[in-house]
Order: C-alpha cells, then sequence, then structure tokens
C-alpha cells in the first residue's frame, strides 16, 4: 500500500499538487466536452470518434509519464514512493465490472471524473447521476462485504 | 486531388466538430494525471473517490479501507470541479444543462457506481492511467465497458429514447 495516503508527515506541497492536478485534469474535461453526456452518447453511437482522442491522447501523455518520470527522480518527491505504473491483478471481475459499468455508461453518458467535471460547467442535473453513483458503489460495497469477508485485495490508489 | 477529397469528407463524417477540442482536452487530462504521478506516484482516478467518500459514512471495511486516502481523493475531486468551472467561466461562457432525462443518468449512474468498484477501475483509471501503463488488465476493462456501453447506447437510441 502506498503511504501516500498517510495523514502524518505529508509534504506541504501533496495537497496544493493534488488540487492543481485535479483543476488541470477537470479543465481538460470540461475543453474536451466529455463533461457533456450528449457528447459521449454521441460516440457510442458512432456519430463522433472525438472520445477516442480524449482516451488515448490522455493516455499518451500518461504513458509518456510513466517512462520519463522514474528516470527523473529515484522516488516521488513528495512522498518518497517508489514509481510504478497502474497495473492491478487480471480477474473476471474486471471484465464483469466493466460490462456492467459500460451499460451504465451508455445508459447515462456519463463517467465519474467526467461526472464531477460536469457539475463544474454548471450541469446541475447530474447530480442525478453522481447520486446514483454512490448509490451504486455503496451497493457494491455493502453486497461484497456479505458475500467475501476473506476479500483482502490490497487497497489500490484508483 | 480526389483521394484528399474523400478524406476530407471521410474526417468530417467520423470528426463533425473537429479533432482539436477532443486532442487538447485529451492531454491536459493526461497532464493532470501525470502532475500528481510526478510528484506523489499515485496513478490518479476519479472512481475510488466513491467509497473513499463513503467511509466518511459508513464503517464498512470495504469503504474504511479507504480512510487514509479519502482526504485528498475529496480534493482531487474538488479540483476537477474547480478546473471545469474555469473550463465554464473562460471558453463556455456560464451554466450548461444536459437534456438527457433525469432517469437515464440515475439508473446510468447506479450500474457505473456498480461496474467501477466490481471492475476495479473507470475511464480515467483504466482508461487514460492503465492504458498509459499498458496494463493488459485495463485495456481489457477497456474493451469490456466500451463494448456494453456501445451496444447499450444504441439499443437505448435504437428504442426512440432521445436523448
Amino acid at each position: 500500500m502506498s503511504t501516500a495516503g498517510g495523514n502524518e508527515g505529508r509534504h506541504p506541497l501533496f495537497m496544493p499538487l493534488i488540487l492543481v492536478g485535479g483543476l488541470i485534469f477537470g479543465f481538460g474535461l470540461g475543453y474536451s466536452h466529455m463533461a457533456r453526456p450528449e457528447v459521449v452518447l454521441d460516440f457510442l453511437q458512432f456519430e463522433d470518434f472525438g472520445l477516442l482522442f480524449v482516451m488515448f491522447g490522455g493516455a499518451a501523455v500518461t504513458g509518456l509519464a510513466y517512462v520519463v518520470v522514474p528516470r527523473l527522480f529515484d522516488r516521488a518527491p513528495l512522498t518518497g514512493d517508489s514509481f510504478g505504473r497502474r497495473l492491478k491483478h487480471f480477474d473476471r471481475n474486471v471484465l464483469v465490472g466493466g460490462g456492467i459499468f459500460g451499460v451504465g455508461w451508455g445508459l447515462s453518458g456519463i463517467c465519474p471524473g467526467a461526472g464531477y467535471a460536469s457539475l463544474g460547467v454548471g450541469n446541475l442535473p447530474i447530480l442525478w447521476a453522481i447520486g446514483g453513483m454512490f448509490i451504486g458503489a455503496y451497493a457494491q460495497g455493502v453486497w461484497r462485504s456479505h458475500t467475501a469477508q476473506s476479500d483482502s485485495a490490497p487497497a489500490s490508489a484508483d | 486531388m480526389v483521394a484528399d477529397l474523400l478524406t476530407i469528407q471521410l474526417l468530417t463524417e467520423l470528426f463533425p466538430n473537429g479533432i482539436s477540442r477532443y486532442a487538447i482536452g485529451g492531454l491536459f487530462v493526461g497532464l493532470g494525471a501525470a502532475a500528481i504521478y510526478a510528484g506523489t506516484a499515485i496513478n490518479a482516478g476519479a472512481s475510488t473517490f466513491l467509497e473513499s467518500t463513503l467511509s466518511y459514512v459508513s464503517d464498512r471495511s470495504r469503504f474504511s479501507r479507504y480512510v487514509r486516502s479519502r482526504d485528498w481523493r475529496l480534493v482531487f475531486t474538488l479540483g476537477i470541479i474547480l478546473g471545469a468551472a474555469v473550463y465554464a467561466v473562460v471558453f463556455q461562457g456560464g451554466a450548461w444543462t444536459t437534456d438527457v432525462a433525469p432517469w437515464r443518468l440515475l439508473l446510468g449512474g447506479i450500474f457505473v457506481g456498480i461496474g467501477t468498484r466490481i471492475g476495479k477501475g473507470c475511464t480515467s483509471g483504466h482508461g487514460v492511467c492503465g492504458v498509459g501503463s499498458a496494463s493488459k488488465t485495463s485495456i481489457a476493462g477497456v474493451l469490456a465497458f466500451l463494448l456494453t456501453a456501445i451496444i447499450t447506447a444504441q439499443v437505448v437510441a435504437a428504442l426512440g429514447v432521445t436523448p
């Protein structure tokens, strides 16, 4: 588990960097029109393929960061943690969960990050979707605590 | 010459709004995630915020394992909201509101909330950070949600629900 989540001894610039990173991230979601469910639905209905440039454009930048950053620093300046790529264990849940996520994404045209950004562009009705996401995440958490007491998968920095 | 015209026509059909807003926006999304990664080694994702924030109101172990990260995840989400608000003020010239029906947003949101937590990630965690990591797990996750999302959106549109 990353020590980045700890409360004690955090670098004074830790929170400011998270805020600025979020600002840039959210600005990008607004600029790319991903905060508009209609634009995502247009992509899913094959009317505008621009979303591919958002996802792969973003992935190209993070991919570059994964290559370059570890060569610049031994450890992360603000947390002291070592750099790793975002690699997660593959199991059936990735496909099942991804499939369920996709049904919701296709129905609403909104995903978590774009949902928060949508609130930022003044789209108050998106609170329906954000409320739904909390209900879904809560239901899943309750269900999983019932079915898998032994589920001790390490917390991830997703 | 003819080939050029065909190319232009094809591009206009595939990208009726051009590509610059998408490409530039995507670069900013990646840059935000990369800045956090460079300083903290954290692979930022948007959906864990749901569970980590639920830990403020529920003691369930499923949520409480995120207690240590819940404050910065809240700040990250506030940043996303503020960043989008900056876009709205500077480029959009005020608030924008969706026409997608509330029942679609609510029901879709519930599926998104369930699915992202079972599937270990969402469009930012799997789609931007995971694909950037060339993670096979994330690529499989992205293909899974793209497939069902396309089917769902096409079926809903075919049933005459607009928007």
